[in-house]
């Protein structure tokens, strides 16, 4: 019994941790500016509801499902086309190959769990991952996220950070089929 | 088709776009900035970092009367005013980096262009050109880097001067791989820097290298290592770092900056030493 008070005792500081580490206004901004800005979009599966498409919010924010597998760019379209999109709309094919949108939930193994805030502006501002990997790629409207304040990304990640877990390995990008093409 | 190739080659070069803005403005001519000064010394590291084949060579200089701080030895503290020069050439000087430490101890990255007659180099566009048509490069174009390219690899480190330090000029040799991967991977995957979340360590430290070392073969082998082959052999030499040297997938080769060929020797270099503690390891 004592060992359960003192259990109960040490899960109630941590929670008071917690709470404290994500400010509820903050958390609220981000969430709103999540909403806004479309992330759900491309980065949350999308499947045929009652009402047709719709992103599936039970997998919120996780991107491109690793059971849906795409080996290949789609065929190219003709102009004036120039992207195709899966139905899923998480995954894209375009002249740079096909991109696959990003788990943006807190897995430390698959999403951003293991990410810092600085991972996450550094990432925004400069278009690559980390700030210093490979190029962010269409369709994620990089060059207007860029525009983001200090503030705003504080919020945004500090959101991501509080939203359910999701499992799901996203595939790396694939390169164009033919050679030169986007790059 | 050629209008979706400039649309997605104008969505990626708008992605590198944008920095902090510098405290005077650089000069237009490379010649304005020192360059070819006699006190310009040249220098040349132990480990050179891959660049796709091109001819290299790199000068520094200190403001007269300064010397480096070298007491932290994994960090030297270059003076303000320090400059250095580095030059890329593929049959012929093709552009000349600068890096500058300035009077309230920031740092400033620019690189020049060269003229075709060689008689100066202009200051490149802050975005960087991701397609100048240079005849001699691989694939017959060259990819002039942006402002935060610079800062990707050079803001990695506790010191953004890569190629003049300790490890690289003073120190006792490191096994060559060892030298390979910290000229050429350290500078982002180190200890403490902004990917060290990744959990992968290939900087060498010339005040501790057997620590180093350790630190290295752990980060790649060890059991907690993320990079580890999960069929239980510890140190296979299909490892993702050969993998990743070895990919042409622009998406997942490494490094991700500043190379489209891959190095043979290097990646040759890096399999041996894989192989050679897979031996260890299993005995």
């Amino acid at each position: 019994m004592k060992r359960t008070i003192a259990s109960l005792a040490v899960l109630a500081l941590a929670c008071a941790g917690a709470a404290l580490a994500a400010d509820p206004s903050k958390v609220a901004r981000g969430k709103y500016l999540v909403t806004v800005a479309g992330c759900n979009d491309c980065h949350t599966p999308w499947i045929v509801g009652a009402n047709g498409p719709e992103p599936d919010m039970t997998r919120m924010l996780s991107g491109h499902p690793q059971d849906f597998k795409v080996t290949s760019p789609a065929k190219t379209p003709d102009e004036p086309w120039i992207m195709t999109a899966s139905v899923t709309n998480t995954a894209w094919s375009g002249p740079w190959g096909v991109s696959f949108t990003a788990n943006l939930t807190p897995d430390p193994e698959t999403g951003l769990g293991g990410w810092t805030q600085r991972n996450f502006t550094d990432t925004i501002r400069s278009g690559r991952h980390h700030g210093r990997g490979r190029e962010i790629l269409p369709p994620m409207p990089i060059r207007m996220y860029r525009n983001f304040t200090d503030d705003d990304l504080e919020a945004i990640f500090g959101y991501l950070g509080t939203i359910p877990v999701v499992k799901n390995r996203v595939p790396e990008p694939l390169p164009p089929a033919a050679p030169v093409a986007g790059k | 088709m050629n209008l979706a190739v400039a649309l997605v080659a104008s969505m990626l070069a708008a992605a590198v776009a944008g920095a902090t803005p510098s405290i005077a403005p650089l000069p237009r001519w490379l010649s304005d900035t020192g360059y070819g000064a006699p006190e310009m010394q040249s220098f040349t590291p132990r480990y050179a970092l891959w660049s796709d084949g091109a001819a290299k060579r790199r000068w520094i200089r200190l403001p007269a009367g300064t010397t480096i701080d070298t007491s932290n030895t994994d960090a030297w503290d270059f003076p303000p005013g320090t400059k250095l020069w580095k030059e890329f050439a593929f049959d012929g000087p093709v552009e000349t980096r600068l890096i500058e430490r300035l009077a309230d101890g920031s740092w400033r990255f620019a690189t020049y262009l060269w003229l075709a007659d060689g008689s100066d180099a202009e200051l490149a566009p802050e975005a960087g050109l991701r397609r100048l048509p240079v005849s001699s490069a691989p694939n017959g174009r060259y990819a002039v880097p942006s402002r935060n390219d610079c800062l990707a690899c050079h803001e990695g480190p506790a010191v953004p001067v890569l190629g003049y330090s300790a490890v690289q000029l003073e120190a006792p040799p490191l096994p060559p791989a060892l030298g390979y991967l910290h000229a050429n991977c350290g500078h982002c995957h180190n200890a403490t820097g902004a990917v060290a979340g990744i959990d992968l360590v290939l900087a060498q430290s010339a005040a501790d290298p057997q620590a180093s070392a350790r630190a290295t073969r752990a980060s790649m082998f060890g059991r907690a290592s993320r990079f580890r082959s999960r069929d239980g052999d510890a140190a296979r030499r299909d490892h993702v770092i050969v993998e990743r040297m070895h990919s042409t997938n622009p998406y997942t080769r490494m490094p991700p900056v500043g190379v489209q060929v891959v190095d043979r020797e290097g990646v040759a270099l890096v399999e041996a030493w894989i192989r050679h503690n897979s031996e260890e390891i299993s005995r």
